[in-house]
């Protein structure tokens, strides 16, 4: 730990970090440039959401990290430990003891509260990157708040497939200003953005930028009056906890056909499992080999 | 070169500023609410918790402006000593830092531009007093509605209306500060 300043960056980084940080609170959903670092992990691995992170820490804090909803997929474990080693902070895996949560694509399950702060990995922030490729017109589309490409694309969607098929980084609108993307959340996390008592900070390293949303900041999901917006998940109940209202990973079992669905976020599902609920395919014995249990397609 | 210009800064900088650097921003994240600051001990006329916002965001890459009487020896002494950063005017400045009537008229400062309106100035106002009383608030940040004792209204209302643009305001008194962003409705 003495090998490093307090969170791995130096001094003058982090205080760039954080004027960033509160001009993007004073203008929610605006991206603001930054000078994004080095880490020492590559690009694409939430380097933006790891200096956010280092930037908002102090040595009381205690630091939760999920990758999809996991505490323990490579990406969390190594971010985890990177801040045990260069800020000597407190971890965990309760999203309820978590004062800072650094998070890869999902909102947790249970409900934050204020005194938190939900850091997001960002890949690419720009909502109408894919749309139009060039910065300097996306920069122009935003400050004339021409969004028209956004309808555009969502009712290509309802076009070719019926209905709106974007299921991730669906598009929020902050304020009635900015649209902005949400980072590759599932559209099942769209309406927690709006009614959070947490501040929300999103980071991204390689495209060198940050955006953030104040607690209690106006979010509407993009949509149309005839097709309005639909928080979707695998309708299915948990199969380890039997919860019907958390979003679910679709895991195959076997080389048949076989598949269960169990919550994203595991601290959601362990802690239900602890408090006795128990879903169909919980066994106690890990993908079992008999015969699974029909599930509707 | 005075002793005062020397000390008063964070004896610990890493940790001191990440402390000092939360309240700020749950301050900015929640207009109208009221954060106690510690760390800096900076000359008169600059409060501590002036001097904190000081030590947690500027450096050699802020130019700041000293308004009023912010604009002695002392203070530009020890901002140099323990920031490096340069004092320009009001137009030139990302962070000022002064009394409501030092700081007034808010026409000079940069309010970014249409593409890039973060390129904005803060402005630290030293208030006599902050209390959770007075003018209403609306905005993202705040659930309802919150106070705040405030030493302008209209100000901040026209501030306001330029949103996206305009000034974020950091308000400091003692050892404790609030803030005001552009987006803050104030009624």
């Amino acid at each position: 730990m003495s090998e490093y300043n307090f969170a791995y960056l130096d001094e003058q980084t982090k205080r760039m970090i954080r004027r960033a940080i509160l001009k993007g609170l004073a203008i929610p959903g605006y991206q603001v440039p930054f000078a994004s670092r080095e880490m020492p992990m590559p690009y694409g691995w939430g380097t933006g959401g790891v200096q956010v992170s280092a930037a908002v820490l102090t040595p009381e804090d205690r630091f939760k990290v999920i990758d999809q909803g996991a505490d323990d997929t490579t990406n969390a474990v190594s971010i985890r430990t990177f801040f045990e080693r260069t800020a000597g902070v407190e971890t965990t895996t309760k999203t309820t003891d978590a004062t800072v949560i650094q998070t890869r694509h999902r909102i947790p399950e249970e409900a934050l509260t204020e005194g938190q702060v939900l850091v997001y990995q960002v890949p690419i922030p720009e909502p109408l990157r894919f749309l139009e490729p060039r910065e300097s017109e996306t920069r122009k589309m935003h400050a004339l708040e021409e969004y028209g490409l956004m309808h555009v694309k969502l009712y290509e969607d309802i076009s070719r497939h019926g209905h709106i098929a974007t299921s991730y980084a669906y598009p929020v609108k902050v304020e009635g200003r900015y649209v902005m993307d949400p980072s590759p959340i599932p559209k099942f996390d769209n309406p927690k953005l709006g009614e959070m008592a947490a501040i929300q900070l999103f980071g991204a390293g390689r495209e060198q930028r940050i955006h953030a949303l104040p607690p209690y900041t106006q979010v509407v999901s993009l949509d149309f009056e005839d097709h309005p917006f639909e928080a979707t998940k695998a309708d299915h109940p948990c199969g380890m906890c039997g919860a019907l209202d958390s979003y679910l990973d679709e895991v195959i079992t076997d080389d048949a056909g076989g598949r269960m669905f169990v919550c994203s976020d595991t601290d959601y599902c362990e802690g239900r499992q602890a408090a006795g609920f128990v879903g169909e395919m919980n066994h106690q014995r890990a993908f079992s080999v008999q015969p699974l249990l029909e599930t509707e397609a | 070169m005075q002793a005062e210009t020397l000390s008063g800064g964070f004896a610990d900088p890493a940790t001191q500023s990440a402390h000092a650097f939360r309240s700020v921003m749950e301050a900015m994240a929640r207009p109208g609410t009221i954060h106690d600051i510690s760390g800096a001990a900076p000359p008169a006329p600059l409060s501590n918790a002036a001097g904190a916002v000081l030590l947690t965001l500027c450096d050699t890459e802020t130019p700041v402006y000293l308004a009023g009487e912010m604009d002695c020896a002392a203070v530009r002494a020890w901002l140099a000593f323990h920031t490096g950063a340069p004092v320009t005017g009001p137009s030139q400045c990302m962070f000022a830092v002064g009394t409501w009537s030092a700081l007034v008229p808010l026409s000079p400062y940069a309010i970014g531009t249409a593409e890039y309106p973060d390129r904005s100035a803060t402005l630290i106002v030293e208030h006599p007093a902050l209390t959770a009383s007075g003018v209403t608030l609306k905005g993202p940040g705040i659930k309802t509605s919150a106070s705040l004792s405030l030493p302008d209204v209209q100000a901040f209302h026209d501030n306001h209306t330029l949103f996206p643009l305009g000034l974020d305001f950091i308000l400091t008194s003692g050892d404790r500060l609030a803030a005001l962003p552009r987006s803050t409705e104030v009624q």
